[in-house]
Formats: C-alpha cells, structure tokens, sequence
C-alpha cells in the first residue's frame, strides 16, 4: 500500500512541471487564436483616427458606437443577415435530414454494393470546391435557380462530410433499439428521427455547428449564383462592400463593427451547442 | 387478453449458401409458454426473429392465430418482444418508453394511461414511471421492457434471452416472476435461452436446437428422462449426462446387453424402437444424480480427480481405469479426498443407451 502511495506521489511530483508546461501552451495556443477577435472587437469601438494611429492604439479611448451605425447606412444590415440566416439555417436543417437517412441506410441496411456506394459518397469530399463551381453553376443556371437563394441553398443541401460523420455515430445505435422501434410500429423514417437521432445528439451538433458556421461564412459559391444581387447578398458578401467603401473613406472601425456584428449569430451558436453537446455526453456516460 | 397459436411450417433460412435454419415445424398452441434452448449459434435467436418479422424466412411458412404472416411487418404479426439488452428508448421516462407502441397505434391518451398503469400494478414498478433508463437498474429495465411488451396486449410473447444480462440473484428471481406472469395472463409466450435451467423451470414444452434443426421437441421431464439423441442428453442436465462407449451384446424384445471394460455387462431398458445390431458400438448414458456408491446394476471403479463442494451436495470428478472422466453427485458429507478409489453403481432403470449414430435405442 505504502508503495504505491510512494508511487503516486512520485508521478504527481513528475507531472506537475509537465502539466504546468501543457498549460502555459494551451494559453499560448489560446491567446494567438482569439488575438484576431479581440483586435476585431477593439477596432470596432475605435475612432477613424484612433484606427488608423502609428504605433496602434490597443483600447480606445472611449467605447465608440459610430462604426455601428455607420454600417447600416453603407450596407442594408437587416437583410443582409436575414439572408445569411436562411442560407445557413436552411442549408443545416437540409444537411442534417439528409445525413440522418443516408447515413442511417449506410449503417444500418444491407444491400448490395452498399460499400462501394458509400467510398463513392466519401470520394465527393476529396473534390476540391473549385473544381465542382463551374459545373455546379451552370446546373443550377439550368434548372433556373440563378441569382437566387434557393440557388446558394439547393446544392448545399446534402454533405458527403455529414452522411459520413452519421453513419459512423449511427453505426454505434444498437439493432436491438431499432428492431424494439419496429415491432413498436414505427416507420423507417420515425425510427431515424425518434429513435436514432436521439441516440446520436453529440454528433447531430457537431454536425449542425460545421454546417451552420461554414454557410454562414462561405462566400464564393453565393457570389458566384448571385451575380450582383444586392438585395440577396449574405452578410459576408456585404461585409466586402464595406471594405471597398472603406478604400475611399480609410476607416478601419467600420469593417471591423461590420465583422463583429456578423461574427455575433456563429458565435451564439457555438455557444448554444457546445452546452447541449456536452449535456448529451455527461448524460450518455453516467451509466449503462 | 388475446391469445394466439403459432405454427411454423417447414420454415429456412439460409445465408447465401449458408443455412441457419433447416426445416422447422412446430405447432404451439394458445397460452403455451414454449422455449427455446440450445447453445450459442444453434440458431434459436433467429428463429424467434423470424416469428417476430424482423429477419425474413426463405422458405416455409409462419402461422399467428391461423393467418400466415410471412410478408407482414413486425407491427401487423400482433406479437411484442422483450430483447436481451432491454432495448428502452434511452431518451423515454418509462412511461414514454411503454406508451410509444400505443401512441403510433393511434390509442387515445386515457386509455394509454389506463394500460400503462395497469401494467405498472402487474410488474410492481408504479414508482419507476417517471424515470429513465439510465436512473434504472437492470432488473428495473428489464421490467420497463416487459411492460412495454404487455401494454400492446399482444397474441405472442417473444422473449429474447431476457435474463442473461441480469446477474445470478436477480435472474432467478425475475425468472419467478416471468412464470407467475405467464399465469396471470395466459398468454402465448416463445422465450429463447441457453440456460437449461431457464428452459426446465419455465417451459411448458421446450425445444432443442443445434445447427438450425430441432433434436427434440417436449415437456422438461420429458427431455430429462427420455432424451433423443445424445446432443440432447448431454445438453438437459446440470451437470451433463455422463457417457460411457462400449459396444451392444444382445438385443431382447424389451431391453438390450451392453458391455464396456469400464461397466462389464449390464443390462439397459429399451425405450426407443431403433435398428439395433449385435456388435454394433453404442454409447451408455446416465446422470450425476443417479450414480450411487457401491451398488446399482454395475459397479465402476474409479479414482477422484477434482472436488466441487456446493454446501448441501458435492460433485465427483472421476477417472475410470479406461482414462474416462465421468461426474458423481455426492452428499455434502461424503469423506472423499482426491485421489480416493470408488466403485459407483446405477439402477438399471435409470440407464440410457444410444446407437452409433447417436439416436436413443
């Protein structure tokens, strides 16, 4: 007994420079990734003097809303993010529907040439986006989708990366609660959104914060459908009207309010989520 | 409650090439409690999946109530099923959990409550309803699953190996309360098991599977005292049935001579009406239990090699001089010690015989 108390006291005594070190790395790593933001929100506040001073002025004087107001003036603020709102949400809901039945047929159903379907599914992701845009625009062009949201929303709707993640987490829902859900008399489609899904929430908020924050922020593909029309711009496409306003006007604080204003609905979500997805893992792990 | 008979029909299942399953009839009849024993991948579990609609049959057919029910879904067969590993619907109180069967039936709400509530009496778990998987035990979920099962009121039963997650105290006694369940409601119930001791208490009729095809088909004495085949007389019996070879020396009109260097001659009851040849090998069969010291209608001599005490009884392991190993169930207060010589005797009565093939003569 003695001895293994020796023992641990032992590591601990070895770990403690060792986590002391890990720490110090981790608020190294925390520090350099959330510097951007900081700067962001700072500039935001920030006087076009203030902004554009040598050497930089870190925390504004006072807290300065200006830029704030000065966006809605440059850009339609409102609409913008209306857009952004039914791109991203609309894009997650089609993503997560999607990758719950294929990735649920994928997991669960024999069939032939199941597998090779699925490395075919898997194959998509390795296609880098450039090379599927022009292709993709001129089929969106052809079933009349152009310069529309329904155009940025349609080809987005199903996701090899998120039939993949859920196949992979489904795989792991034991058979027994499906065939429970089938003699129950649940429908296939029932059994994957009231028995499945449920057994799978961490993956379907990892799932819904990729989709969510990667259409908010995705800015070529609604550029490209798009073509010019303001009234459709995302958040995002706005913000790049701000930047070429801002080459006449040389304020830095009005991209950066801009930026921060649409960094706001990511940010929320990530929040939102990351506490449900924890939740689901505390719940799932205390017993059976 | 309803009741219902089920018939299986020359019922297959094969994999490919592979076949699980080789012609099965069987006929049970309303309100029987029928289980099916054998050992792991005999082919039990499918069999009871292919009853429930969740594995289809490739040939043959599957009869509830008289009405065939091959192409039916699960949900159209009338049959609710209690799994191996509870199956409840983790993110469910148990009340949920029993009510959704009911809900997709399209039942209204007071006459779900009124089920749930009268089957919560039934199992004794009123004050678990509000609670979900995770805050049960094992005993508690396996009681949330079998009322599941008894809110759809159901023609059948379908038990999947319900206990065997369950550890040795808690089995025992939810295996009381299955069979005081069975009484209560005089339901037709199929329940799979690989415990003989399962199958013997329970059971109305048992039947014994190995490789997808059935060796026996009977009441648990019946299989205790009149096995088949030598599969099933070593199978039913805790310890197995001890097995002696040697060969037949005289064939009466309603008994037969065996001989063995082990046992000599004796002389053992004929019970089947197999094709029995002088000369022919055949393998003699009788049980711990049954083996007495000293006398019995042949005496083998035998030294002691391992000692299991149980408090009330002790179990024998011998060597006879032949190096054959056969099991002893002794009183408690027997003063073996190992490396002891015994002669072990057996009435005549008690003595079984199977041919070469096997088969009970």
């Amino acid at each position: 007994m003695s001895s293994v108390r020796k023992g641990r006291l032992f590591r601990a005594s070895k770990a403690r420079p060792l986590d002391a070190l890990l720490l110090g790395g981790i608020v190294l790593v925390a520090v350099v990734s959330a510097f951007p933001l900081i700067w962001m929100v700072l500039s935001s506040f920030k006087t076009p003097a203030e902004s554009m001073q040598v050497p930089p002025v870190w925390i504004p004087e006072s807290v300065n809303f200006q830029a704030y107001g000065e966006v809605a003036s440059v850009i339609n603020a409102g609409r913008s993010f209306w857009n952004s709102a039914v791109i991203a949400t609309t894009t997650t809901l089609g993503i997560l529907i999607t990758s719950l039945m294929a990735g649920y047929a994928f997991a669960k159903y024999r069939f032939r040439g199941r597998d090779l379907l699925f490395a075919a599914v898997i194959a998509t992701m390795f296609l880098p986006p450039i090379v599927t845009l022009i292709p993709l625009y001129r089929l969106v062009g052809s079933i009349g989708l152009n310069a529309s949201l329904a155009g940025v929303i349609v080809p987005n709707l199903a996701n090899a990366f998120g039939v993949f993640l859920m196949r992979q987490f489904i795989a792991g829902v034991p058979d027994d609660l499906i065939d429970a859900a089938r003699v129950d008399g649940a429908s296939e489609l029932r059994i994957v959104f009231t028995v499945v899904a449920p057994a799978v929430v961490p993956a379907i908020a990892a799932l819904a914060l990729f989709a969510f924050v990667y259409h908010w922020n995705t800015y070529l593909w609604p550029l490209t459908v798009l073509q010019g029309q303001v009234d459709s711009y995302p958040i995002v496409l706005s913000l790049s009207r701000l930047l070429s306003y801002n080459r006449g006007a040389m304020n830095t604080g009005l991209v950066m309010a801009g930026a921060t204003m649409a960094v706001l609905p990511p940010l929320v979500m990530f929040l939102l989520l990351q506490r449900f997805f924890v939740d689901s893992i505390v719940s799932s792990g205390v017993k059976g | 409650m309803t009741m219902a008979t089920v018939e299986l029909k020359d019922v297959t299942k094969a994999y490919g090439d592979v076949g699980v399953i080789r012609g099965i009839d069987l006929s049970i009849a309303d309100g029987e409690f029928v289980v099916f024993v054998g050992p792991s991948g005999c082919g039990k579990s499918t069999l009871l999946r292919m009853i429930a609609g969740l594995e289809e049959i490739s040939t043959g057919d599957i009869l509830i109530d008289g009405t065939r029910c091959n192409d039916d879904a699960p949900r159209e067969r009338g049959i609710a099923m209690v799994f191996q590993s509870y199956a409840l619907y983790p993110h469910k109180t148990a009340y949920g959990n029993m009510a959704f069967g009911l809900k997709l039936s399209g039942m209204g709400k007071s006459e779900i409550d009124v089920r749930i509530h009268e089957a919560a009496r039934i199992l004794k778990m009123e004050e678990l309803l509000d609670r979900r998987p995770y805050q049960l035990s094992g005993g508690q979920r396996q009681r949330v699953a079998i009322g599941r099962a008894i809110v759809r009121h159901p023609k059948v039963f379908l038990f999947d190996e319900p206990l065997s997650n369950l550890d040795a105290a808690l089995r025992v006694s939810m295996r009381r309360e299955i069979a005081k369940l069975h009484t209560q409601l005089g339901s037709t119930m199929i329940y799979v098991t690989h415990d003989q001791v399962e199958a013997m208490t329970l059971a109305d009729r048992i039947v014994v599977l190995n490789g997808g095809v059935v060796q026996q088909i009977g009441t648990p004495i019946e299989l205790y005292e009149r096995p088949r085949n030598l599969f099933v007389a070593g199978f039913i019996g805790s310890p197995k049935m001890n097995f002696i070879e040697g060969e037949i020396t005289a064939v009466e009109t309603d008994h037969v001579r065996f001989s063995s260097p082990d046992t000599g001659e004796v002389t053992v009851p004929m019970l089947a009406t197999g094709a029995t040849q002088v000369g022919s090998r055949a393998t003699l069969g009788f049980r711990p239990e049954h083996l007495a010291l000293g006398g019995g209608e042949f005496g083998i001599s035998a030294t002691v090699r391992l000692i299991e005490r149980l408090g009330d009884q002790s179990f024998l392991e011998l060597e006879t001089a032949s190096g054959q190993l056969i099991v002893a169930r002794v009183d408690a207060a027997h003063p073996a010690n190992l490396g002891s010589q015994l002669t072990l005797g057996c009435d005549s009565v008690r003595l079984r015989l199977f041919d070469d093939e096997g088969l009970a003569v």
